[in-house]
């Protein structure tokens, strides 16, 4: 039975490796007994080895780094021309009498380096002849092994710029020339290789294959590390060349890898007064190979270079960086036909990240690169792609990030444009990203035109798109989203109140198409923001009046009112009941009496239609209340209109705890506690004796109902009032009253049927308190 | 048993010395050491008759010759001489004690180099005879080499060929001389024009084609002496490959050609290509090798 590829593997792996030790064992005994002969001979047996056809890269490396480890004895001992007396010449000469290439060529690449050190003939010449005897081995990966071994002992002795093995003028080149052909011809075995062996195993192939990208690539890392490649020489001769073998190669695996080898080895600087050269391969390369990766890290290198210091960005404007980037990225984009979106985009993305950070003060770079990505978005239909989607909102989020400021990101003529190509979820994502941005630096948005603008980026949340998908909303997200908007209209703000009213009028414009779900949302937001204008206005009274002026108080009340009857359309009556109040309030302090009384009016007609649920009638009538309460505004004719519904409303509540707590409220309305309130003594003591009266009728009714009744709360609340009021000077309240009603309260709670509560208890003992310490300190309460 | 021996026994002992023996140069002849020379050379030297203890030597005369002789294995034992130059050296009469006689060949035309091959064998060899009448004539061979060294030719073309099997592969080789000398070093390479055989190696061999006899009677032996790898996997369109090959490891001889009528050496480089399935695809082509006059 037949072992499978594994086990067959590790067998030859072992058998390999025990014909190296064993070899290497007769080596060590010649090279102990300085016998040349014997040495060389076990030497190449040994290297025979590697002659195997049968391991993969990962096992042949082991096997490699064996011989390795035994070559380096090898050449110190053909170093010493006293053990074995034969000068470097010779031995030169007699490695060669192997009759097997492989073991010849690393015995050979072993003795040059000896010869090299030795300095009897020019390190140009020895490289040079190593370089290209090398060429016998065209097995791929045989190849690789010993051209990486060439590589490896000759590292140290390139006749460099200041290197002991310089030898006369320009010898720095043919340490380029050399590692430059030995780099080219690696390459070379490392593309054949996807050629070998069997077709179905490719994908195994070519994972092994990168495993050995590295022995490629040293090339070009020894290339960078060599002194004399100055920019001049980088640009005349390193890139071309290596350019023009990354582009014949015709190779996806490479060309990839070694773009990003250039791109990662080679000085910032370099890349920068090269970009042509670099960027003109691009286009070039196999389509199949992920350029956008290659050109985002060029662009992402560029970028930290000019972050690291101002003074190369002269530097960036002298060789036109953006121009040709942008430029390559174009032709790269056209070239590559089958390019998914997302890689267009992640080059956009790459390049805009560069501009932002080489060129902060171009906004129209920005743009420029904004308008390519819409071209390009253009000419696909919508995107379906989640990866695309990210990139698109990667572009748009980073000016927003860069500049911290959306005013800069509105002037972008292309900006919505892109924005237009999301499908609708992300395009509100991205609308909440510009909100944010908006809101964490507090920008402020103060014209019309850019409000306009950035409503229409963000209007994937203002209104309903077609065909969305409502069923897909998240509550909680609308919610936040809808909030965001909300905040956002805060944001929008001109000390100017003409254009301000412009704002608010776009403001509206835009909110009021967001349907019944946002307006409850988003309305009071705008009109607390126009309430804001008109206690702006009231502020600077007096210059603006007359009709001529466009933004008067009046007209925002105008305004205001459509809103809000808008807003009560929706239906959301409760909301529209509270921004009525408010506007009336804010109308009282304008002195205009008929807009209060309006929006009063428009209070009520809400509360009689369409607040039926008893618990907000609550929360209403003590809203009216309280609203009319500070009301001064009025003629006694109005006021009394108004407070005389109030009250109407009040004792027809449902509960009556309700009714009573509403009703000694509305006693407050007969009682302003100003310089020139009204003081109406007597209705006060009328709605409290009615409110005594609900408390008691809801006693009795508790009693009956339950067996039992209530707590005291109602009748030690109303003693308060009574108090006040006292206090405050009504003759109509008098001490007896009080003490009527403290009695009164005694007495219900002995009753055997009431209810013991500790929390009207408490309010009752301390209102107690309250009282003996007022009678204490003498004065008004003083009996 | 000691007398029988003895009876048997040569009536004498001969040796030969040469005049410069003890400076000349000596090369192996396989299992001796022999004296080297070279054509138009003087041979010259001593040879010395010793009767045993006590006897004498009759004889018919004394001569020394030096022949140049070509033997053919397949004819063993029967020597053709193709140099044949006779010394006497002593009249008829009879020796009695140790005689030495002097014999000098001057400017010995030697036109060929020793040889030993798979089938044929070129010698030279200096015979010593003492004719007697009877117990048979007293012989004794001295072998000896030659060399002869050539100059370097003054014209020496390089060899250059294009060669290929339609379609399927095409290679330009290009070996650097057509005439080497025997530590010269062959350099060249080879270029491949198109290549759609999946190639294992390429090997460049040195192989002696020593042909004897003539006409119908023929006989070709060939020996491959030099296998050397130049080229391990396979190459793609567009490859040079290397060669570099030292001729000094390998045991050559200068090129014969029809030495005498009898025999020839010649020497081809042959370019081996083989493929994944062991099938050879070679190419021949002839070399000259000749010997330099060590500087």
């Amino acid at each position: 039975m037949m072992l499978n590829g594994a086990e067959d593997e590790e067998k030859w792996l072992a058998e390999g490796i025990a014909g190296i030790q064993h070899n290497a064992f007769y080596m060590h005994r010649a090279l102990d007994s300085n016998n040349l002969r014997e040495a060389l001979k076990y030497s190449a047996q040994m290297l025979s080895e590697l002659r195997t056809s049968k391991l993969s890269p990962h096992k042949y490396y082991d096997l490699y780094m064996r011989a390795f480890d035994e070559l380096r004895k090898l050449e110190i001992f053909f170093k010493d021309e006293g053990k074995h007396g034969v000068s470097v010449v010779d031995l030169y000469e007699l490695v060669q009498h192997a009759g097997n290439i492989l073991p010849r060529l690393y015995l050979l690449c072993t003795v040059g380096s000896v010869y090299i050190k030795s300095k009897e003939a020019p390190a140009k010449e020895v490289l040079k002849d190593l370089v290209e005897m090398c060429r016998g081995v065209q097995h791929p990966l045989r190849g690789l092994f010993l051209r990486s071994y060439l590589a490896q002992v000759s590292r140290d002795k390139l006749p460099d710029i200041g290197s002991e093995y310089e030898g006369d003028a320009d010898t720095v080149m043919d340490a380029v020339e050399f590692v430059l052909q030995n780099f080219t011809e690696m390459n070379k075995l490392w593309v054949r290789m996807q050629h070998q062996g069997p077709g179905r195993l490719r994908e195994k192939r070519e994972k092994e294959r990168n495993e050995l990208r590295d022995l490629v690539g040293k090339n070009l890392h020894v290339l960078s590390q060599i002194e004399g490649v100055d920019l001049e020489m980088y640009k005349e001769t390193v890139l071309p060349r290596v350019l023009e073998q990354v582009v014949n190669c015709k190779d996806d695996l490479s060309q990839y890898y070694l773009m990003d080898c250039i791109i990662q080895v080679f000085p910032d600087e370099y890349h920068l007064q090269t970009l042509e050269t670099l960027l003109g391969a691009c286009p070039q390369l196999q389509p199949t190979v992920d350029i956008k990766t290659v050109l985002s890290r060029l662009m992402d290198r560029l970028s930290n270079y000019a972050a690291s210091s101002a003074d190369v960005l002269p530097e960036f404007l002298q060789v036109e960086a953006f121009a040709k980037l942008s430029n390559a990225i174009g032709k790269v984009i056209e070239a590559q036909v089958d390019m998914p979106a997302v890689g267009a985009i992640t080059l956009y993305v790459s390049l805009l990240t560069f501009t932002l950070r080489v060129h902060p003060d171009r906004l129209d770079y920005v743009d420029l690169v904004l308008g390519a990505c819409v071209k390009k978005l253009s000419s696909i239909p919508k995107l379906d792609d989640s990866r695309a989607t990210k990139q698109v909102v990667a572009l748009l989020s980073a000016p927003l990030e860069k500049y911290n400021d959306i005013v800069t990101a509105l002037t972008l003529s292309n900006y919505p444009r892109v924005m237009d190509h999301l499908d609708n979820g992300t395009n509100k994502v991205m609308a909440m990203v510009i909100i944010q941005s908006i809101m964490k630096n507090n920008t402020c948005i103060s014209t019309v035109d850019k409000v306009e603008v950035l409503f229409e980026l963000i209007k994937g949340l203002i209104k309903d798109t077609d065909g969305a998908d409502v069923d897909e909303l998240d509550e909680e997200d609308f919610k936040d989203e809808q909030n965001a908007v909300a905040r956002l209209i805060h944001m929008l703000y001109n000390n100017e109140p003409e254009e301000m009213l412009k704002i608010i009028c776009t403001v509206r414009k835009h909110t009021m198409a967001g349907g019944p779900k946002r307006l409850p949302f988003t309305v009071p937001s705008l009109v607390f923001s126009a309430l804001r204008l008109i206690r702006q206005l009231q502020g600077q009274e007096g210059d603006i009046v007359g009709e001529e002026v466009p933004a008067t108080p009046k007209k925002i009340f105008q305004l205001l009112n459509q809103i809000i009857e808008d807003l009560s359309n929706v239906p959301s009556p409760e909301l529209a009941l509270r921004l009525s109040l408010q506007c009336a309030e804010a109308a009282n302090d304008c002195d205009l009496e008929h807009v209060a009384y309006e929006f009063f009016t428009q209070a009520f007609v809400l509360y009689e239609e369409e607040i039926a649920d008893s618990k907000a009638q609550v929360t209403a009538i003590h809203l009216i209340i309280g609203t009319l309460q500070r009301m001064n505004v009025f003629g006694v004719e109005n006021r009394d209109t108004l407070t005389h519904k109030a009250t109407g409303y009040s004792a027809r509540l449902l509960k009556k705890p309700d009714q009573c707590r509403a009703v000694y409220a509305c006693s407050h309305l007969f009682w302003v506690d100003d310089q020139d309130g009204i003081k109406d003594g007597e209705r006060v003591l009328l709605c409290l004796k009615r409110a005594l009266r609900i408390a008691n009728a809801a006693q009795q009714m508790a009693n009956v109902a339950r067996g039992s009744s209530g707590p005291v709360t109602l009748f030690v609340e109303i003693l308060n009032k009574y108090l006040y009021f006292f206090e405050k000077g009504n003759q109509q309240i008098t001490g007896a009253a009080i003490q009527g009603l403290i009695e009164l309260i005694n007495t219900e709670k002995q009753n055997d049927s009431a209810t013991p509560d500790s929390a009207s208890d408490a309010f009752l003992a301390s209102t107690m308190r309250y009282i003996q310490f007022q009678r204490q300190k003498g004065g008004i309460m003083g009996r | 048993m000691n007398f029988l021996i003895g009876a048997f026994k040569p009536a004498c002992n001969i040796s030969i010395t040469f005049s410069d023996g003890k400076s000349r140069k000596q090369e192996n002849g396989q299992t001796v050491m022999v004296p080297l020379f070279q054509s138009q050379e003087n041979i010259a030297g001593k040879i010395s008759i010793e009767p045993f203890q006590g006897k004498k030597i009759e004889h018919n005369g004394v001569k020394v010759e030096l022949l140049g002789q070509i033997e053919m294995y397949f004819d063993r034992g029967n020597f053709y001489d193709f140099t044949s130059l006779v010394r006497e050296l002593d009249v008829p009469g009879d020796i009695y004690e140790r005689k030495t006689y002097p014999f000098e060949f001057s400017t010995v035309e030697m036109p060929y180099e020793t040889y030993n091959g798979v089938n044929v064998r070129l010698r030279y060899v200096l015979k010593v005879t003492v004719s007697r009448n009877y117990g048979g004539s007293i012989v004794e061979y001295q072998d000896f080499m030659v060399r002869n060294y050539s100059p370097a030719p003054s014209i020496n073309n390089s060899i250059k060929m294009e060669v290929g099997i339609e379609d399927c592969l095409h290679i330009e080789f290009e070996y650097n001389k057509s005439k080497y000398h025997l530590k010269d070093v062959i350099i060249g390479k080879i270029y491949f024009l198109l290549v759609r055989i999946k190639i294992k190696n390429m090997d460049l061999e040195i192989r002696r084609r020593e042909s004897t006899g003539s006409g119908a009677n023929t006989h070709v032996e060939t020996e491959t002496l030099a296998k050397f790898e130049l080229m391990d996997g396979a190459p793609v369109r567009g490859e040079s490959i290397p060669i570099r090959l030292f001729l000094s490891p390998y045991e050559l001889t200068p090129t014969h050609r029809n030495i005498n009528n009898k025999f020839s050496v010649k020497y081809y480089l042959n370019l081996v290509l083989v493929d994944e399935e062991d099938r050879r695809y070679f190419k021949q082509q002839e070399i000259t090798i000749y010997r330099l006059q060590d500087s």
